[in-house]
């Protein structure tokens, strides 16, 4: 059992009495963290592990058991053309999809997340988002990502919120909880911080930004945030919760940035796909071609990378 | 019989057509009109609107950048109109005017990130407050821009070096649209400026009466009774009006502030001072 | 050994090139000098260069030209000079990494600084200045340039204190004759070559080269009408003292030790990169330096806790590695200082601490260390130190913080850390200091006055007031 019960003045209290987030600061911060330099063996050991911290997602209308089957024998070996690239740290689908996905990851080591809870929006009855939760674990799901009540969240109901997590967690059983806050909802760095530590302080194993479903999703900005939360956190409770952003990470460069992020704020104990991960698609294809730059000594083309 | 000198090469002719959204439209009509020579477009009340519509959506983002860039995009402004200097003089704007036009652009780009502090100011209120008055540009301005280039860059500049955008009436279509050129090439933002050339009777109306537009400006409106009757339309949402000059005004003097000021708001904040 | 470790990320010198031997840049034209001096990168101690040294003779054959070269350039519509002034600025931008290389291998300085900061604000202010020259009626300051401007500057930001003097002094129609730093000559003499590329009048700028005595033989001549200088408070009593009885305008950016409030209500992380940032940024060679950092009782411990984590990840080492936060300190002589002063602060019973630091072995080098257990009796909390190494002082109330704060003979800047709007208001009144900071520290732009109180100097550089010291 890992939350912390409160009462709900006195989640209030100390979600309010965090320390504040000055926007313009922590911008800065974030760019100038941006500015780095990650050349040669560092960016090859950067880019290596960046591909084992991807959760390779689809969560897509369209997606059928032929797509994300592909998605999952990519996710084991990502380039065909070398056996010592890495594999990604996880595939994630809807739950529909899970058991497809689950045939072709079964004893390999990469994780199986299912988004559950009536994602994206969570606009369902508790009872519902509980099933949805069950019935992808019951198909092989290890890791669930969940979204939070952004309604009850701006409304001010934390004790709401809080509840949430707690019952999904118990559902989820063995497997691993991430927490979905929706932070290009939220409005405010503060938002951010709060809605971290109500989800860690529920249980949360895992603290993730974005659904990638609404405009705004991960940032640097909003990540350090979510770092110095889980820093925090840890310093405080001596639990210690990993981090994942998710949505709009395209390129190495990027991923690179959050890595040197993680680095110079929380520490070598979150250099590790057990403590964080990219929810990204298109970043593994050019995490890939950087690569195979790295190792060949000139600029890839996609289409010597495969497509799924 | 010996043979007469080489044929003449055949110049490829330039077509003018409007300025609006940082790209070149035709007329929405499809109407052009002859101006010694060229078939240059003949703006209608659509163009007004799409005009306005674009000036609309540039003009947050533009209001939004620092003082420092927007003076710089005024000097790349002035860096451009330099180097076309000539394509000015074959349309035949004098040589001088060319240099005064350039000049004037340097002028302005200066006053992006000054005009703040000559007409903000810390107000000494009766209290513990703090309490500033600085300008903020008003939004989208509709300008009538007399005939010669000079004029022409002396509405538009003070107007978007504070961070407004602008709808322009350009009785002088050539230069006009070759100004756009300079603009286009200057790293301003579409939709910051926005150039329609035609007649002016016909358009401006639309553009004094358009809800969607802050301030009006007259200067190069020549016709007294034209000028009445737009300040009229202007009224129906209390836009921001500067008249046409009572004597024909000479744009190389000093044009002092009031360009810039009669485009712009001041807000002023208060906010408690004590522990 | 962290399991990221960061290659080495060199920016390349050779975009720069340094010739053996610099003259004296006078009336348009280097000429030589009988004697000269070498000038080293503190980093390694390799001689860069060789610079004349001007003698009374030099200085007078300078002024002369500033004084020769002020009729036409006074004379000129304002919107002329603002020309040159543009096009200046614009060769700045275009050179902007070629100087930026040369300053951090003059002055030691990480390369990142150069040229996200310091070039930037160069271009920047001589940008803004050019805007001014033709509007100078809108002021509030009159019309009327002093003359010939003797300006001396120091060698924590060279060519970016050269840009602070030379661009409101030649906007309002003065011609100058300035003197950089004895150990950071070189971006003033690349600057030199950027005037004859602008193709600036002759005798506008004049760049002389030398130690204290130039730099006394320049501000002490009859002829100048003007002396700006930035630089040590020792140094600029003597001036204000040979000053006197003259006609001459004084201007003054002296030294400081700035207190960096934080209380308790503070935007915590921010906040501690905002300490770091105003003691270690520039090797802590920043005359507004948050030196002194006052935290509330209340947090104290959490909060210094939280500030040693944050040094650990700073980075010293090669100023030209892209990835450095830490350069060389300047010279030797500066090393003495800091090293003496901080063997005071422990012999005073104040507790030292610096992150583990692997310095190199040649070159200028001192770890960013800490104090703790400071109060305002030790030395080492009243005496600009001038380097990386910050004292740490609590307070219990606003009222104590502030009365602190200035409790010094020094008032150029301060910062506040808090998010109540009030607070920070209300603080900001009543410190004696001329730059606040609040919520941010070590913030410049060409728009924003700066210059300190009380023996910190008088005078503002920077805005439309930094124009007044320019004029009649």
């Amino acid at each position: 059992m890992t939350a912390t019960m409160l009462p709900a003045s006195d989640l209030r209290s100390v979600l309010r009495g965090l320390p504040g987030v000055d926007k313009v600061g922590v911008e800065a911060r974030a760019a100038a963290l941006g500015t780095r330099s990650i050349k040669t063996t560092a960016k090859a050991a950067a880019i290596d592990l960046a591909i084992r911290m991807v959760d390779l997602t689809t969560l897509e209308g369209a997606d059928t058991p032929g797509k994300v089957r592909a998605l999952a024998a990519k996710a084991l070996r990502p380039d065909p053309a070398d056996p010592n690239c890495p594999s990604v740290g996880a595939v994630c689908v809807y739950p529909a999809m899970v058991p497809y996905v689950y045939e072709v990851l079964k004893g390999s080591g990469v994780h199986l997340a299912s988004v559950a809870t009536a994602f994206p929006s969570g606009q369902a009855p508790l009872d519902v988002k509980l099933a949805d939760t069950r019935d992808a674990v019951a198909a092989g799901a290890d890791e669930i990502d969940m979204v939070i009540s952004r309604g009850s969240f701006l409304a001010g109901d934390y004790s709401a919120v809080f509840d949430e997590i707690v019952a999904v967690k118990e559902a989820a059983g063995p497997a691993h909880l991430k927490v979905i806050l929706e932070t290009g909802e939220l409005g405010t760095y503060d938002n951010v911080r709060r809605a971290s530590w109500l989800a860690m302080l529920a249980g949360a194993d895992f603290i993730k930004t974005s659904t990638g479903k609404v405009p705004v999703a991960a940032t640097l900005p909003v990540t350090l945030v979510m770092l110095e939360a889980v820093r925090d956190f840890r310093a405080q409770t001596g639990r210690q919760v990993g981090v994942k952003p998710a949505g709009g990470i395209r390129t190495t460069k990027d991923a690179v940035k959050y890595l040197v992020l993680i680095n110079e704020t929380a520490g070598d104990d979150w250099l590790s796909p057990d403590w964080f991960r990219f929810g990204a698609s298109s970043l593994l294809n050019d995490l890939l071609m950087q690569r195979t730059k790295l190792t060949t000594g000139h600029y890839a083309g996609p289409d010597y990378f495969t497509v799924d | 019989m010996p043979k007469s000198s080489a044929p003449t090469r055949l110049a490829v002719r330039k077509t003018y057509k409007l300025y609006i959204g940082g790209a070149f439209p035709r007329s929405e009509s499809g109407r052009t009109y002859l101006v010694k020579g060229d078939n240059v477009a003949l703006a209608s009340r659509k163009d007004v609107r799409d005009a306005v519509s674009a000036a609309r959506k540039a003009q947050a983002k533009w209001a939004g950048a620092t003082a420092y860039n927007r003076g710089q995009i005024l000097y790349r402004a002035a860096e451009m109109l330099e180097g076309r200097r000539k394509e000015f003089t074959a349309l035949g704007v004098p040589a001088a005017e060319v240099e005064a036009a350039t000049d004037r652009l340097v002028w302005y780009a200066g006053w992006s990130d000054k005009i703040a502090q000559v007409v903000g100011a810390a107000n000494p209120v009766a209290g513990p407050f703090f309490n500033l008055s600085a300008p903020e540009p008003t939004g989208v301005v509709g300008v009538v821009a007399p005939a010669s280039l000079l004029g022409l860059v002396s509405v538009i500049a003070p107007a978007i070096v504070t961070g407004n955008t602008v709808v322009v009436l350009a009785p002088g279509p050539q230069a006009a649209i070759t100004l756009a050129e300079v603009l286009a090439t200057s790293d301003l933002p579409g939709g910051v400026v926005n150039i329609l050339t035609g007649h002016p009777a016909e358009t401006a109306p639309w553009l004094a009466s358009h809800d969607d537009v802050n301030a009006l400006d007259l200067t190069g409106v020549d016709d007294a009774a034209l000028a009445t009757e737009l300040e009229r339309a202007a009224a129906g949402n209390l836009k921001r009006v500067l008249r046409p000059a009572e004597v024909a005004g000479d744009f190389t003097a000093d044009p002092g502030l009031h360009p810039m000021t009669a485009l712009l708001e001041t807000k002023t904040v208060w906010h408690p001072k004590g522990f | 050994m962290s399991l990221f470790e960061y290659a080495p990320a060199p920016e390349s010198r050779s975009i720069v090139d340094i010739a053996p031997s610099y003259g004296l840049f006078i009336d348009g034209e280097f000429a030589a000098a009988k004697n000269a001096f070498k000038t080293v990168n503190p980093a390694t101690e390799e001689v860069l260069s060789e610079v004349a040294v001007a003698d009374a003779e030099d200085v007078d054959r300078a002024v002369a030209a500033a004084r020769r070269a002020f009729e036409s350039w006074s004379a000129l519509p304002g919107a002329e000079r603002a020309k040159y002034l543009f096009r200046i600025a614009r060769i700045i931008q275009e050179r902007s990494r070629e100087l930026a290389v040369l300053e951090s291998l003059d002055n030691g300085k990480p390369i990142k600084e150069s040229r996200d900061v310091d070039l930037p604000l160069v271009a920047a202010h001589f940008f803004y200045y050019a805007g001014w020259a033709d509007k100078l009626s809108y002021a509030g300051y009159g019309t009327t340039p002093l003359g010939v401007a003797a300006q001396v500057i120091p060698w924590n930001f060279p060519l970016m204190m050269l840009a602070w003097k030379i661009a409101p002094a030649l906007a309002t129609g003065n011609t100058v004759v300035l003197k950089p730093a004895e150990t950071t000559p070189l971006t003033a003499l690349f600057f030199a070559d950027i005037c004859r590329q602008a193709e600036l009048p002759p005798g506008v700028v004049n760049i002389i080269t030398g130690a204290g005595e130039t730099g006394r033989l320049l501000v002490e001549h009859p002829d100048v009408n003007k002396v700006a200088f930035t630089g040590s408070t020792e140094v600029g009593r003597q001036i204000a003292q040979s000053v006197a009885g003259t006609r001459k305008r004084l201007s003054l950016e002296l030294g400081g030790k700035a207190a960096n409030i934080v209380f308790d209500d503070a935007p915590i992380d921010q906040a501690v990169e905002g300490i770091v940032n105003g003691i270690f940024f520039n090797q802590g060679h920043v005359c507004c330096a948050g030196s002194r950092l006052l935290v509330q009782e209340s947090i104290s411990d959490s909060f210094v806790e939280a500030l040693k984590r944050r040094m650990a990840t700073l980075r010293v080492g090669d100023p030209l590695d892209k990835n450095t936060d830490i350069g060389a300190i300047n010279s030797a002589a500066q090393l003495a200082r800091i090293s003496d002063l901080s063997e005071i602060g422990s012999a005073e019973g104040a507790e030292r601490w610096s992150p583990p630091c692997d310095l190199p072995t040649s070159g200028y080098w001192f770890a960013p260390t800490i104090f703790t257990g400071v109060t305002q009796a030790h030395r080492i909390a009243r005496e600009e130190i001038f380097g990386p190494v910050l004292s740490v002082l609590t307070f219990r109330t606003p009222a104590e913080a502030i009365e602190k704060a200035n409790n010094t003979p020094y008032g150029l800047s301060a910062g506040i850390w808090s998010e109540k709007g009030s607070l920070i208001l209300a603080v900001a009144d009543k410190l004696r200091a001329g730059v606040i900071w609040a919520n941010t520290f070590n913030k410049f732009d060409p728009t924003s006055p700066f210059g300190g109180y009380k023996e910190s100097g008088y005078g503002r550089e920077g805005g439309r007031h930094g124009l007044e010291a320019y004029l009649a």
